[in-house]
């Protein structure tokens, strides 16, 4: 199975009916392919709108009703809008119940990175810092490891996203958590074997007796 | 609110000026005003919007053109030509957590010295920042944010002025028609009064100061 897809699917079983839900660009965005029809979740876009829909078909687009990154999108039947203060209010305010992001560095005790490489990548940080610091639950959707060097560290490097921690990590190779503020092994994918996370992670990582596979 | 052609209203605004302009990434920004700004050449620019949207589109022409020497916004990553202007050293830039710039127009419209956030402790957003602890949790202290003048876009415009906005077109126009000291509204549709319902106005009219003339 394709890496990215792993993390999704992986993703998309932590996602609960009536959850509001922010997801990231990126991996974070394929989330929503993986919801089972059945769960009824409400999808947040920043740009202020509750309720987004697929991509429209073609002739369908509105140039009014578009995601945070300014392409077209639909809205589903109960979708509100609102403006930027009231949609920044449900973030921070601890109205989001679930928010996925992706991530350039993850530390053993969940701090995140994943906004800026100095000298390299300075975009701003958008929305990022407002959903890490106010979102119920915080979870980072990112390949374990690029170029060979792992994303999962013993601490983060590049600048922090927030002083707040994340909750939980899917990647392509791991589920982590941080039960007691230490990186722990919950799951693996399938076919990796616990040695195999440990061999590719820099973080300690706390191994409990078992650790189940990931269920997709 | 006194109806204007595009050609006045932005002959009111002087090289050098503050100027927050609505939008997000290019939807629901007052084009119009925008290519006026740059036919008449209006240079030294402080801008404060939320993006810099992309080349071509939006407030992407202001930087197309090299009119802003001053940006305030949360994310310009998809703008090329801002980025090289930023790190050419020809614009400064100050990046700002969206929910922190928003809620510091909101502050600058509604009175408020600035205000206090969770945003940013802990990291460089921070630095050179008053932290404030208030119940065991700490808090920035974020200033408010005002301009000399405020570009904005509506759906529905009625005669007096009252707007009402459409889908994601909104983002920051209510939020920026209230932090200004002069207030320009573009308009999809201008229509009489009572077409929007007193519930259906966002923006009431007394907060409008020109608006566009259409056609």
């Amino acid at each position: 199975m394709d890496p990215q897809i792993i993390i999704a699917r992986r993703v998309a079983k932590e996602l609960k009916t009536g959850n509001l839900v922010n997801l990231g660009i990126g991996i974070p965005t394929l989330v929503a392919n993986y919801v089972p029809s059945d769960l009824k979740v409400f999808f947040q876009s920043e740009n202020g709108l509750i309720g987004t829909g697929p991509i429209p078909e073609q002739g369908m687009a509105h140039p009014t009703l578009t995601d945070a990154g300014g392409r077209p999108i639909s809205a589903l039947p109960g979708a509100s809008t609102f403006d930027s203060a009231m949609s920044f209010g449900l973030i921070r305010g601890g109205h989001v119940d679930v928010t996925v992001l992706g991530g350039l560095q993850v530390d053993a005790h969940g701090h995140l990175a994943n906004w800026m490489i100095p000298g390299k990548m300075v975009p701003g940080m958008g929305g990022a810092m407002d959903l890490v610091s106010g979102a119920k639950r915080v979870i980072v959707a990112m390949q374990h490891a690029a170029k060979g060097k792992s994303k999962i560290v013993a601490k983060c490097s590049l600048p922090l996203t927030s002083a707040r921690p994340v909750h939980l990590v899917v990647t392509d190779m791991a589920v982590i958590g941080f039960p007691g503020g230490r990186a722990t092994l919950l799951e693996t994918a399938p076919g990796i074997s616990v040695g195999e996370v440990m061999a590719v992670t820099e973080a300690e990582l706390v191994i409990q007796d078992t650790v189940p596979e990931m269920r997709l | 609110m006194k109806a204007v052609s595009v050609e006045e209203a932005v002959a009111m605004i002087p090289a050098g000026a503050s100027v927050m302009v609505g939008g997000f990434m290019g939807v629901g920004t007052p084009e119009r005003l925008l290519d006026e700004v740059v036919r008449q050449k209006k240079t030294q620019l402080t801008l404060i919007s939320n993006d810099a949207a992309t080349p071509g589109k939006g407030v992407g022409k202001l930087f197309d053109h090299a009119l802003v020497s001053k940006l305030t916004a949360t994310h310009i990553g998809l703008n090329p030509k801002a980025q090289q202007q930023m790190l050419a050293n020809l614009i400064a830039v100050d990046l700002v957590p969206q929910g922190t710039f928003v809620e510091r127009i909101r502050a600058g419209g509604c009175g408020l010295g600035g205000v206090l956030t969770p945003t940013g402790v802990g990291t460089l957003v921070a630095e050179g920042k008053r932290q404030i602890e208030i119940d065991g949790k700490a808090f920035l202290l974020e200033t408010a944010l005002r301009a000399q003048f405020a570009l904005v876009h509506a759906f529905l415009a009625d005669y007096l002025g009252n707007l009402s906005y459409a889908l994601t077109s909104r983002n920051f126009n209510p939020v920026m028609a209230m932090a200004a000291d002069t207030v320009i509204v573009t308009a999809e549709n201008i229509v009489p009064v009572g077409v929007i319902a007193p519930d259906h106005v966002v923006t009431p009219a007394p907060l409008v100061d020109y608006l566009i003339t259409n056609g």
